[in-house]
């Protein structure tokens, strides 16, 4: 019953005043962000992740952090269910029927669905987390450098893997990535590589203005672009409580979701947005009635909005228990722990069996705040989106600003985020996903380094990375999946499972 | 031999340079054995690789089986505008405080869009700063000068 136990001293740490405060002051700010089109919990996170300089206690500024995450996730929801909008990626598909819910005037239901499919989802993962996160790390302890260089080559191929589009531009951009991580001091030699002489550079690239840079600044220029025009669902949300019915039909549906969530989460790459996809699939698959899905379903609401939320609270098992973070929010929760001298790895859960433990309670305690306060707020997130862009977006980039400063007190980081927000919008352009760069871009220096250690202990003999158990197992699943996606029958379902995803 | 899709030609293009540049860059750094690498060894394999990539992705642009694909229209105005918003930002910041420094990012960053009003934009511009100055300032206790350096010493 060691589970009960540590689930206890969780729930007591995240059970804290202190605590409970930052809980909710992250979900309603990502709620609020996932609400808004144009800001992700990227930015939000990469935002505030100064201000937790000054938390006396990184459980609390996890805490808070973790919420905004998963915040998003919810309000996210809200608006495709509303606007027919996804707010975040992972709610693409909850615009197909959620939004024809909407329109035959069972908003409230369909929203009701999100909210407690989101939570028993939740729920579950919690579980889940608490269950598998210790034989995870007691698998981790077995790594040597060559196993965490094949854990990141897998890594980075599950990114790939996701990534919409051309496989082949998301492995160049991972490349990228990792060539951007080079900047700055060499460790073992004390060579600054790449930095021009120019003294900020010599400590490598701020991740944080990176990801201002190519998701921020970048999205907004491509949103005053196409000057979209967005239409909110404005008649009144009434009813909000699912009928009987409603809840017969959407339960199996959450059950499965969560199953499909909680696999695909724990890989790497970021799993919420295959997830939901996946679950949506599948829903229509199995449904008596699949000619209903697309004309306001219940079940293609309550499967993906499930599956996103256990995906999205899964993929902290590879942060939590390897140290490697699996997508781009992940790596700022990484750099929110080594801001507070925490080295992230398997030996958090014995050194800090606080933050391990009150971080994962408190994201079951945040799912129910969302809960309770978002089906009441729901009136207040609708006029939110009634706010137009143009006021909107230059508020955006204050506070953007603001966070970039904030990083290192020094305007050298907001100019930085000029470079990457060109590329961005370059890449965005030709069709290449920002997101395993980014990924690249946090892994670089790390994966050079185990590469060294593992190839001068073998005397400069690659095979080490084959032989050895652990590490061929992790480079074979890596293969695995680049051929997977590269026959021709994949292909073209990852193509169709992407469509209309933009 | 014409390029069919410009999107991905453009992008190998950018991926060979890149990847090159990188390698070029690389050759100042000790590249040392596989059994001791030194600072240029990964860079320099990471660089060959990003090129190859390149040209995988560069070469089928010209194939007939390609689509037709073109680089939709760079709107250089909001380009411009928002960035030079951030620039001028960086650049008085320092010393002319984040009071000022804030109201022209949001003026210039304003004009970027389409509906440009220049009355709504000085609202916006008030609300934004005392939001700021309460959330971040009072609320967060972020260090940065608010008023021009000058006037408060």
């Amino acid at each position: 019953m060691e589970l009960l136990g540590n689930l206890a001293l969780g729930f007591s740490t995240a059970a804290t005043l202190d605590n409970l405060l930052y809980c909710l002051i992250g979900v309603v700010l990502g709620t609020l962000v996932g609400v808004l089109p144009g800001i992700g919990p990227l930015a939000t996170i990469a935002m505030l992740l100064p201000a937790t300089y000054k938390m006396s206690d990184p459980t609390t500024a996890l805490i808070m952090l973790a919420g905004i995450y998963y915040g998003a996730q919810y309000g996210g929801s809200t608006t495709a269910i509303l606007v027919n909008l996804p707010g975040e990626s992972s709610s693409v598909v909850t615009t197909l029927d959620g939004y024809q819910m909407a329109r035959r005037g069972r908003a409230g239901p369909a929203l009701a669905t999100a909210a407690l499919g989101s939570f028993f989802a939740g729920t579950i993962a919690t579980f889940m987390l608490a269950a598998f996160a210790p034989p995870l790390a007691e698998v981790a302890f077995k790594f040597g450098p060559a196993e965490y260089f094949s854990l990141m080559v897998l890594g980075l191929i599950g990114a790939v893997v996701l990534a919409h589009g051309s496989v082949l531009k998301a492995l160049a951009m991972v490349v990228f990535g990792l060539l951007l991580g080079m900047i700055g001091t060499d460790v073992n030699s004390g060579v600054a590589r790449f930095s021009f002489d120019v003294p900020e550079l010599s400590d490598g690239i701020e991740f944080v203005a990176v990801a201002m840079g190519m998701f921020g600044f970048a999205e907004i220029i491509l949103n005053l672009e196409q000057r979209e025009k967005r239409e909110v669902y404005t008649s009144k949300v009434t009813n909000l409580f699912p009928k009987w019915e409603d809840i017969k039909a959407a339960f199996p549906a959450f059950v499965r979701g969560t199953a499909i969530g909680s696999l695909l989460g724990i890989l790497p790459g970021g799993g919420a947005v295959l997830a939901s996809f996946s679950a949506y699939a599948i829903e229509k698959k199995i449904s008596k009635h699949p000619e209903e899905f697309g004309k306001g379903a219940i079940q293609g609401v309550a499967g993906p909005e499930a599956a996103n939320n256990a995906g999205a609270q899964m993929s902290f098992i590879p942060m939590l228990t390897l140290g490697i973070p699996t997508n781009p929010v992940m790596a700022l929760m990484v750099a929110a722990m080594m801001i507070h001298n925490i080295q992230p790895g398997p030996q958090v859960m014995t050194s800090n069996p606080k933050l391990f433990w009150g971080l994962i309670a408190s994201m079951w305690i945040g799912n129910m705040l969302l809960v309770i306060l978002n089906l009441p707020l729901i009136g207040l997130w609708v006029k939110l989106l009634s706010v137009p862009y143009k006021f909107l977006y230059p508020a955006i980039l204050v506070f953007c600003c603001i966070g970039a400063y904030s990083i290192n007190n020094n305007v050298f980081d907001v100019f930085m985020t000029i470079p990457f927000a060109i590329l961005g919008y370059v890449f965005k352009k030709l069709d290449c996903e920002p997101a395993p760069m980014l990924l690249g871009f946090v892994l670089g220096k790390l994966m050079e380094e185990y590469l060294r250690r593992a190839m001068t202990i073998s005397r400069g003999d690659p095979t080490v990375f084959v032989t050895r158990p652990l590490s061929g197992t992790l480079l074979a699943l890596a293969a695995i999946l680049l051929i997977i996606v590269f026959l021709p029958a994949i292909a073209k379902k990852r193509q169709e499972a992407f469509a209309g995803d933009d | 031999m014409r390029i069919r899709n410009h999107r991905d030609f453009w992008s190998g293009v950018l991926f060979i340079v890149t990847g090159l540049l990188f390698m070029a860059l690389s050759r100042q750094y000790t590249m040392g054995t596989a059994a001791k690498m030194g600072p240029g060894y990964f860079p320099t394999v990471l660089g060959g690789i990003m090129a190859v990539l390149g040209v995988l992705i560069l070469l089928p642009a010209f194939s007939r089986k390609s689509p037709e694909v073109r680089v939709t229209n760079v709107d250089l105005k909001s380009n411009f505008l928002v960035l030079l918003g951030v620039a001028v930002y960086a650049f008085t910041l320092p010393k002319l405080g984040f009071l000022i420094a804030a109201v022209l990012l949001i003026v210039i960053a304003a004009f970027a869009h389409h509906e440009f009003k220049f009355r709504q934009t000085v609202l916006l511009a008030i609300g934004l700063v005392i939001f700021s100055w309460l959330a971040f300032v009072k609320g967060l206790e972020l260090q940065f000068p608010f008023l021009p350096p000058a006037l408060t010493r």
